[in-house]
């Protein structure tokens, strides 16, 4: 699927693409056009943020103030219901489970697809093509197909109620993907800055650290950010091999404080704001490159 | 599949090298991949022949899972609720976005980041987060939704939308289409800048009106993208699982049950692995055939 993708990296063709002839057209700096644009977009976008919004209000407010004033903002400011969903609520316990799980896979991951991506984008070896093929099943396959075998075979490894029976498997789906990305990445670069490389001497260890790594930070950047992001969220995966408490990440926490706490709602929205407020975070710096990657096409 | 094979100049080693250091790159990541996932496949397909209650000894028993699968009730139910859902999740977001954008203006619009990135906040958030959000606003008491009705005096519309055996389904597929209508804006919007504005001129010279240029420019000139999303959003589709666990674990009485929650239910619920199994085999042959079709129908669009 990598080639539906290579076009699209963005927004905004260069002013001078569409540059003088915009400039033309424009008559009234207020046409119909334009502001029927401005307001569509700016419902739309209040649309797709506004639940967010009023959940994190609602983590602010008492169960009664939420029942008579949902949109407005809170008379005050409750900060205190977000201690009691970290501390009672164990979100604690479960953030600390999340980051132990998403900083390996993330930084394992990110190495290892750095590795087989420069061998499939710059070398030439027997079996390659099998290889990447075999890779790419990961991609296309969706976790329910791997999930029950899974269980059974980190039973026998008695690794289920573990951390490495989350870090283990999302190691190996985030490699399919890097596999595909840093391939990508690494077959557009210019054959002469490696020629160069060669020519000094380099082996190809030097050369993919001290020539090329400095030169793929925004695509490694890109595969980073969405790795944190497809860790966190990952739900299946832990519903499945964790049963103890003490080890369940933040989405598997939330999903069964719900269930508990179903009347509780300014603590059950405070434990959703903890659990979506590192994505946002991570998103808020890094959009651009999260965008990149998830509509190159090259993702399920 | 695009094939760029890398150029003989440029290659990362020297002659001497190859070719075992290229697999001597390709093998960690490898190893784990073919352990974690590869693997499990093959396992999966295996089960699926078996019948298995994941501990004692497994019986073989050929096809049998496959033909009770085709005669099972409620997996007929399940696979229709997931093809309702596919309207949701695929037909609404992408048919939305393609109206916005034609009505949207094609000349650069200012602060596109901005609305670009805040449209796009559904694509990060974890889906039980999401679930949570959407299980409250549909609270049938203190829900903002049933809240707002009761306000402008549509009490009558007000009712326990998760629990309502003909609402239901329909609102946990809004909650897909809410998830997926601002990636398709997104993507696009961005595709239709991209396309050349003398094709737009060649089209009104042909005395095209709105509608038209829309039909002979803009579609096909958003061929990419629209493949992306409808890949994108078919699987999201087939294989939702999280969302309707988080909201109603297919209830009420079977009316939001679908495909991935018959998998959990009967691999980890009832232990009937290899039938889990057999279900999820066809589940991924699904996907499978169903993203090779959109692709190569794409493909032969964009030869005709």
């Amino acid at each position: 699927m990598a080639q539906l993708g290579e076009t699209v990296d963005g927004f905004g063709r260069p002013d001078a693409a569409r540059g003088a002839r915009g400039g033309e057209r424009t008559k009234a700096r207020w046409e119909p056009r334009l502001v029927l644009t401005y307001g569509l977009l700016t419902f739309f976008l209040l649309l797709a943020i506004g639940p967010f919004v009023i959940i994190v209000l609602a983590a602010l407010k008492t169960g009664e103030e939420i029942g008579r004033n949902v949109f407005g903002l809170p008379e005050v400011w409750r900060w205190g219901n977000l201690a009691d969903a970290w501390t009672q609520g164990q979100f604690a316990r479960y953030f600390r489970s999340s980051v132990i799980v998403a900083v390996p896979v993330v930084v394992v991951s990110c190495f290892l697809s750095i590795l087989t991506g420069y061998a499939f984008g710059r070398m030439r070896f027997p079996g390659s093509r099998l290889l990447f093929f075999l890779l790419l099943l990961g991609i296309m396959v969706p976790g329910e197909a791997v999930v029950i075998p899974l269980y059974h075979n980190l039973r026998r490894m008695d690794l289920l109620d573990t951390y490495w029976a989350m870090i283990l498997p999302d190691i190996a789906f985030s490699v399919s993907f890097g596999t595909l990305w840093m391939r990508g990445f690494f077959s557009q670069v210019p054959p002469e800055l490696v020629d160069a490389a060669t020519v000094d001497g380099s082996n190809s260890w030097q050369t993919l650290w001290r020539i090329l790594l400095p030169n793929a930070q925004p695509a490694i950047l890109t595969m980073a950010v969405l790795f944190f992001v497809w860790t966190w969220n990952d739900f299946l995966l832990p519903l499945v091999v964790i049963t103890d408490e003490n080890l369940r990440t933040l989405p598997l926490g939330l999903a069964f404080f719900q269930g508990r706490f179903t009347s509780d709602l300014p603590l059950t929205a405070a434990g959703a704001t903890i659990v979506a407020l590192p994505t946002i975070l991570v998103y808020a710096v890094l959009q651009r490159h999260f965008i990149r990657g998830l509509t190159s096409g090259a993702v399920k | 599949m695009r094939v760029t094979r890398a150029r003989a100049p440029g290659l990362g080693y020297r002659p001497g090298e190859r070719p075992w250091t290229a697999l001597l790159y390709v093998l960690p990541g490898f190893v784990i991949y073919a352990l974690f996932v590869l693997l499990p496949i093959g396992q999966t397909v295996r089960y699926s022949f078996f019948d298995w209650d994941g501990f004692s000894t497994p019986e073989f028993t050929g096809f049998d899972n496959y033909v009770t699968l085709f005669r099972d009730e409620v997996f007929r139910l399940a696979l229709r609720n997931n093809l309702v859902l596919l309207v949701f999740y695929t037909l609404f977001p992408i048919a939305l976005a393609l109206l916005l954008t034609a009505l949207l203006t094609r000349r650069r619009i200012r602060g596109l980041g901005f609305y670009r990135a805040g449209l796009f906040v559904p694509q990060v958030m974890s889906m039980v987060v999401v679930g949570v959000v959407w299980r409250w606003i549909y609270n049938p008491t203190f829900g903002p939704l049933n809240q707002g009705l009761r306000a402008v005096g549509l009490d009558g519309w007000a009712r326990p939308w998760l629990g309502d055996f003909r609402f239901a389904l329909p609102a946990v597929g809004m909650i897909g289409t809410w998830v997926g209508y601002g990636f398709a804006m997104v993507l696009f919007i961005a595709g239709v800048q991209r396309i050349d504005e003398d094709l737009y001129d060649a089209a009104k010279l042909d005395g095209a009106g709105s509608w038209q240029q829309f039909r002979a420019v803009t579609l096909p000139g958003l061929r990419n993208e629209v493949t992306i999303a409808l890949v994108t959003t078919l699987i999201a589709a087939l294989r939702t699982f999280d969302l309707v666990y988080v909201t109603t674990r297919g209830g009420p009485a079977n009316r939001t049950r679908v495909v991935a929650l018959e998998i959990y239910n009967n691999a980890f619920g009832i232990s009937r692995v290899g039938y889990a199994a057999a279900i999820a085999v066809v589940l991924t042959l699904v996907v499978l055939v169903v993203s090779y079709a959109v692709i190569t129908l794409r493909m032969r669009t964009a030869e005709g």
